[in-house]
């Protein structure tokens, strides 16, 4: 009954995204050529409700889906499946997005609550635009509830029910996992507004600062999820796998990385628009692009067509459908972008030395990274049409990425602290030269430690002088009366400059030691020794595991405890290395335990990562500048409104 | 530049971005053909073997009765066998993966060292049903030739 009931909520908010095509639809085009100020058709009222509906009545589905795993019926086909009554609750409950089905359900109810909350409280644009927003969203929508309920029905009962679940993959039982999906996907999916936007304000023609403002805080929200998934992500890859690595180049990531680098330059172009007035087209072009890298993300993910850690759904023929899904939806948009592009009014103009110059070059180096990660991530697949197997990594990835990273590192220096239209060099002489010394200083003392190679050693020395350059926008201001939204970009430029610092520490500095230990004996990797004390069974919820016992000793102070296990899970039957961690400000001490070799010796493997958890800090701080941002945005916006409302209010009483 | 038109700012700037397009375009054509890292049978690492110290992907199954653990207890030697009769001998050291064992189907990343011994810088297993290096969808243990039918699909 609870399945039929999340079924028929998804059928009915289905409709209600036709009902809001057409109604919006009809609204535009029945004032065509009237001006932004033509009264709309009666039935336009329509559309802003049922946009609201809908985003209820996928709660509601989704609300469902979980209630039908918390319980574990196993009588719906994806219960049984991909749950097990012997979990955890929370893992019960997380297995409801942890699959197919689920997780393009998750998506949809994402999107539909965005397009629900457009609905409800965007109303600073010609209502005409929004119209043309919210149909177009309901478009976009549309496509994904066919997807769902014709080819990956996610409340499907089974003609006789289970006795027992499959179980969810080992791996995917983690709280990351509970955090991980959602998160990215309020990330992806929150960029289908600026789809939406960029196709409304096509068709009305009405690509005007006004309209970059009000589609700045919904790029901002998205983005900062996206970084925060991308990061967390990372995260849980490096202490889940065991590997000792933090990013893989793997297809799924990189599948999140492209929707990040086009929004974030998306997220700087519509900062022009809205300041400046100028790259019209070019915002308009890379909103397109931004949701068509979401789009083509989930395709690579979830049609199965690339090995990876993710790839649980091999499915020709969903994979079919996304990729027609994705041609319809990027095709359409290019098409009407192709066909409208012409008729947008040049913006302003501006000097190359200036605040726009640095970001549209930025926004070029950021396109140009993302042609070179989507090419090579498409790679694989473009010879294996032609017979050959190919991988490609990080000896591609690294280096030819680098290459526009590190001009585009340079630009970000300096860029924040021009003048927006026209400026000169020789105005910030002084923070150049600040800049310059820190670079230098670095250099100096990079090759003084000796030992590094190209590209760690370049990553620190720009880490440096970025940290350093980041903060110079703050100098010589009254800290207290920066705006928020400076502060927002200092803190995220901050973030990627430390970052980066963890990334080229973690390449430049790395201990690793593999051994085969009895128990009493001691390893030593960098500053820390390691004494296996003992090995001893564990038995979980749904696993067993043998765990070593390790006191590991930084420079001989008192030792830490550290517990690595490999466990066994008996639902499905896999082994998993627990890594065990030992975080201190100057780095991570990272252990795994083996198999017992012979003679009574057990496999450890550690790492000693000098600075390594400030990638995540770093990714954590670009976050929180966006959310200041945000924050920041909303707050000048609101004030200009009470203003605006204030002064119509006097004017009223003095015509009384 | 501030002297432009409006029209030719617009020109300028679209030039611009192509051209960097282009460049990182033309840099990955070429960067792909150097880097990626081709995946061999055992047969054809020994009628055609790669260039030695390149990146290269082995994949086949585990001979049964060759895998041996060095002293060190944290290296091991096992022979990767295909569908000829051609075996290649590979070092590795450090953690397998849990579900590594002889008779079982295998992709190993690394590089072939002077001496013809493939040197593994990471190996894949079978991780469960559901991840599956892709050279190895559908293997069992007993399919040996039929991992090297389908993953020489379209390879001679």
């Amino acid at each position: 009954m609870i399945a039929e009931l999340g079924l028929a909520a998804l059928w009915m908010a289905a409709a209600l995204a036709i009902l809001q095509v057409v109604t919006g639809l009809l609204a535009v085009y029945s004032t065509r050529g009237a001006g932004e100020d033509a009264a709309l058709p009666e039935i336009a009222r329509l559309t802003r409700p049922s946009a609201v509906m809908q985003g209820l009545l996928t709660i509601f589905s989704f609300a469902m889906l979980l209630w039908v795993f918390a319980i574990t019926d196993l009588s719906v086909r994806l219960v049984a499946e991909n749950s097990h009554s012997m979990k955890p609750l929370v893992f019960k409950v997380a297995a409801a997005w942890g699959n197919h089905e689920g997780s393009m359900l998750l998506w949809v109810t994402i999107m539909s609550l965005a397009g629900a909350l457009i609905a409800l409280v965007e109303r600073r644009l010609p209502e005409r635009t929004m119209q043309a927003t919210i149909a177009a969203q309901g478009l976009v929508a549309l496509g994904f509830y066919a997807f769902l309920l014709f080819s990956s029905n996610p409340f499907d009962r089974l003609p006789f029910p289970a006795l027992e679940g499959a179980g969810l993959n080992p791996l995917l039982q983690d709280l990351g996992l509970a955090f991980h999906p959602p998160t990215l996907y309020v990330g992806y999916v929150g960029l289908s507004i600026a789809f939406s936007f960029a196709v409304g304000a096509l068709l009305t023609r009405e690509v005007t600062p006004a309209f970059a403002r009000a589609m700045r805080p919904w790029i901002l929200g998205a983005w900062i999820f996206l970084t925060l998934g991308i990061t967390a992500g990372s995260y849980w890859a490096y202490y889940e796998l065991g590997w000792g690595g933090w990013w893989f180049w793997d297809p799924v990531e990189n599948a999140s990385l492209m929707p990040w680098l086009a929004a974030t330059a998306l997220l700087h172009s519509v900062s022009v628009l809205a300041a400046r007035d100028a790259l019209r087209t070019w915002t308009i072009m890379l909103g397109v692009v931004a949701f068509s890298m979401s789009m083509l993300g989930t395709f690579l993910v979830r049609s199965g067509i690339l090995t990876s850690v993710h790839a649980f759904a091999v499915d020709p023929q969903r994979g079919t459908f996304i990729l027609a899904l994705l041609a319809l939806y990027i095709g359409g948009a290019l098409l009407l972008f192709a066909l409208r592009a012409g008729s947008i009014v040049e913006g302003k103009r501006f000097a190359t030395a200036s605040r726009e110059g640095a970001l549209v070059f930025n926004n070029v180096m950021l396109s140009a990274i993302l042609a070179i990660v989507l090419l090579g991530t498409l790679y694989p697949l473009v010879t294996e049409a032609f017979g050959v197997r190919v991988s490609v990594g990080p000896p591609y990835f690294d280096p030819v990425s680098a290459i526009f990273v590190i001009p585009m590192l340079l630009v970000m220096m300096v860029g924040p602290l021009l003048r927006w239209r026209q400026d000169s060099p020789s105005r910030i002489k002084g923070k150049l030269m600040a800049m310059l010394a820190a670079l230098a200083g670095g250099a100096l003392a990079i090759v003084l430690i000796g030992g590094v190679h190209v590209l760690p050693f370049l990553g620190l020395v720009l880490a440096l002088g970025l940290a350093v350059a980041s903060l110079l926008p703050l100098r010589g201001r009254q800290l207290r009366r920066v705006p928020l939204f400076t502060w927002g970009m200092v803190i995220a430029h901050f973030g990627i400059a430390l970052a980066l610092f963890g990334m080229a520490s973690d390449s430049a500095f790395t201990n690793e030691k593999l051994a085969a230990v009895r128990v009493g004996e001691t390893a030593i990797v960098g500053p820390w020794s390691v004494k296996l004390t003992g090995v001893e069974p564990i038995a979980g919820p749904n696993w067993t595991a043998m765990q070593g016992n390790l006191a590991a000793s930084y420079r001989g102070e008192e030792p830490i405890k550290l517990t690595p296990q490999s466990r066994s899970f008996w639902a499905p039957p896999q082994q998993t290395n627990e890594s065990a961690l030992s975080t201190r400000w100057n780095g991570q001490l990272y252990a795994v335990i083996g198999e017992q070799s012979a003679q009574g010796r057990w496999q450890l493997r550690l790492w000693w990562k000098p600075f390594v958890i400030y990638i995540w800090l770093g990714g954590g701080l670009v976050a929180l500048g966006g959310l200041l941002s945000l924050i920041g945005r909303l707050l000048a916006d609101f004030r200009l409104r009470m203003a605006k409302r204030n002064r119509a209010l006097r004017n009223g009483e003095a015509a009384a | 530049m501030s002297a432009l038109k409006p029209k030719h700012q617009r020109l300028v700037l679209l030039g611009f971005a192509l051209a960097a397009l282009l460049a990182a375009g033309l840099l990955a054509a070429w960067a792909l053909r150097n880097q990626a890292s081709y995946f061999y049978l055992p047969d054809q690492m020994k009628a055609n073997p790669p260039a030695v110290g390149q990146a290269v992907r082995l994949g086949g199954m585990v001979e049964k009765g060759s895998l041996k653990t060095l002293p060190d207890g944290v290296t091991i030697d096992f022979t990767v066998t295909g569908r000829g009769n051609a075996q290649v001998p590979v070092r590795f050291t450090g953690i397998v993966p849990d579900l590594f064992k002889e008779g079982s189907g295998v992709v190993a990343e690394g590089h072939l060292a002077p001496d013809g011994v493939f040197i593994a810088s990471t190996i894949l297993a079978k991780h469960d049903e559901n991840y599956v290096p892709r050279e190895m969808q559908g293997m069992t243990d007993s399919k040996a030739a039929k991992m090297a039918e389908k993953t020489t699909v379209g390879l001679q």
